[in-house]
């Protein structure tokens, strides 16, 4: 009788171990756009021109307790990107920029997350841009996580680094102030 | 004060009695006599028609050699912004001006194609109304590349014209369209220019001269003319 209790004490208790041990998944709301792929790029050296990426697609897993095991995997239609200009937009998705017609999809995927602080990561991935495959490490930061007023479950991040578009090979010259681009993804997931 | 052998009332004056220097509705009665047409005639094109004829070739050449090379401009060119900016404003210039030309070909008479073999007819109205209809699809192409995102289009900073349609993703398919069409009009213009002088120079005909210096000119015996 005592060791029937024990085992089922035992049982709960690692039951609750493993729910806690296995990352959810979450699928990044695209749909309802609570997340947005955001970059700037200095213009001149005067100011930043603002774009972003308005067809993606992404999920990721995330743990509280265990944020090293989190995995995050990002699709980009490139030819999505929107700066508020439709010549310029047009140019950036042309031959000698973007060239979304022989590059249509932009990839991101983590290899690696490493905790740098409380509810802060570096996480490092291979990102699919122009045809080329580069590691890129972003500065992750958790802005909030929990129940939503709906029933469900979400978790919100947000993640920056800076691209240089020669390693790219992204070579149109746009001057010498407007070599590099910061990129910043801010995402909320629905738990699955 | 009244000058009835003075323009407006020449306006009223059949040809043959214009005084010398005035204007007629259709034609100017040159100081040496003869007579310069303003209106088309069936023997051949008056001076508004001759001069929209040439200034839209040349324009449209132009436009042409301009537009492949703003296209390749460097970021820091000084002309990355002004070049684009006068094609686009000269653009909506050479609408209007087609658009008037059209007005004009239709309310003037049309010169015979006497000379032409029927083939020949055939395919001479084909190329102009293909003109026509090319010159519109491709100016209101380049209307598209700038306009779907709501954007006017200011010519030379006299007026707005608005944006009228707005689509996302619409000015990659403008653009598209305005380059294909762009290169269509410059063959089309190249076969008209060797028909002509094919016309002009092998079958002696008179379509190069007309459109040159328009219809034959009257010229009035001055004895008559002293009465005048």
């Amino acid at each position: 009788m005592r060791a029937g209790m024990t085992a089922i004490a035992v049982a709960a208790f690692a039951s609750v171990l493993s729910a806690t041990a296995m990352a959810a998944d979450y699928v990044i709301d695209t749909k309802n756009a609570h997340a947005s792929i955001n970059f700037r790029i200095k213009h001149l050296g005067f100011s930043w021109i603002a774009g972003r990426f308005d067809k993606f697609s992404g999920t990721f897993s995330y743990d509280e307790k265990n944020p090293d095991a989190a995995k995050v995997a990002i699709k980009i239609d490139t030819a999505s990107v929107d700066t508020n200009h439709a010549e310029r937009d047009k140019h950036l998705r042309g031959a000698d920029l973007l060239d979304t017609e022989m590059f249509p999809e932009a990839t991101f995927e983590s290899t690696s997350v490493k905790a740098s602080g409380p509810d802060k990561a570096t996480i490092t991935g291979k990102l699919t841009l122009h045809g080329v495959t580069k590691d890129v490490t972003l500065d992750a930061e958790r802005v909030g996580g929990g129940k939503d007023p709906w029933g469900g479950y979400r978790e919100g991040f947000t993640a920056t680094t800076t691209l240089k578009l020669a390693d790219f090979a992204i070579t149109r010259d746009l001057g010498p102030f407007s070599k590099e681009v910061e990129l910043r993804l801010d995402v909320e997931g629905v738990k699955q | 004060m009244i000058r009835p052998h003075r323009w407006p009332f020449t306006m009223f004056m059949p040809l043959k009695s214009l005084p010398v220097g005035s204007i007629s509705c259709g034609a100017v009665r040159r100081h040496d006599g003869a007579v310069m047409y303003i209106r088309d005639t069936s023997q051949g094109y008056g001076v508004v028609s001759r001069l929209f004829h040439w200034l839209m070739a040349v324009a449209i050449f132009g436009m042409f050699g301009l537009g492949v090379w703003m296209v390749r401009l460097d970021y820091y060119s000084p002309y990355y912004n002004a070049a684009p900016d006068f094609h686009r404003s000269f653009g909506i210039l050479l609408l209007i001006a087609l658009l008037v030309r059209w007005v004009w070909r239709a309310a003037n008479p049309k010169p015979s194609a006497e000379g032409l073999t029927p083939l020949e007819q055939k395919i001479s109205y084909a190329v102009h109304w293909g003109f026509y209809v090319l010159l519109l699809g491709l100016m209101i192409s380049g209307y598209l590349i700038t306009t779907p995102d709501g954007q006017p289009i200011n010519v030379f900073g006299w007026f707005d014209v608005p944006s009228l349609v707005q689509m996302r993703g619409l000015e990659d398919r403008a653009g598209y369209v305005h380059r294909l069409v762009a290169y269509v009009v410059i063959a089309l213009a190249a076969v008209h220019s060797l028909a002509a002088l094919k016309h002009h120079y092998f079958d002696r005909s008179n379509v190069l001269r007309r459109m040159w210096s328009g219809p034959p000119r009257l010229t009035v015996n001055p004895k008559e003319e002293n009465h005048l």
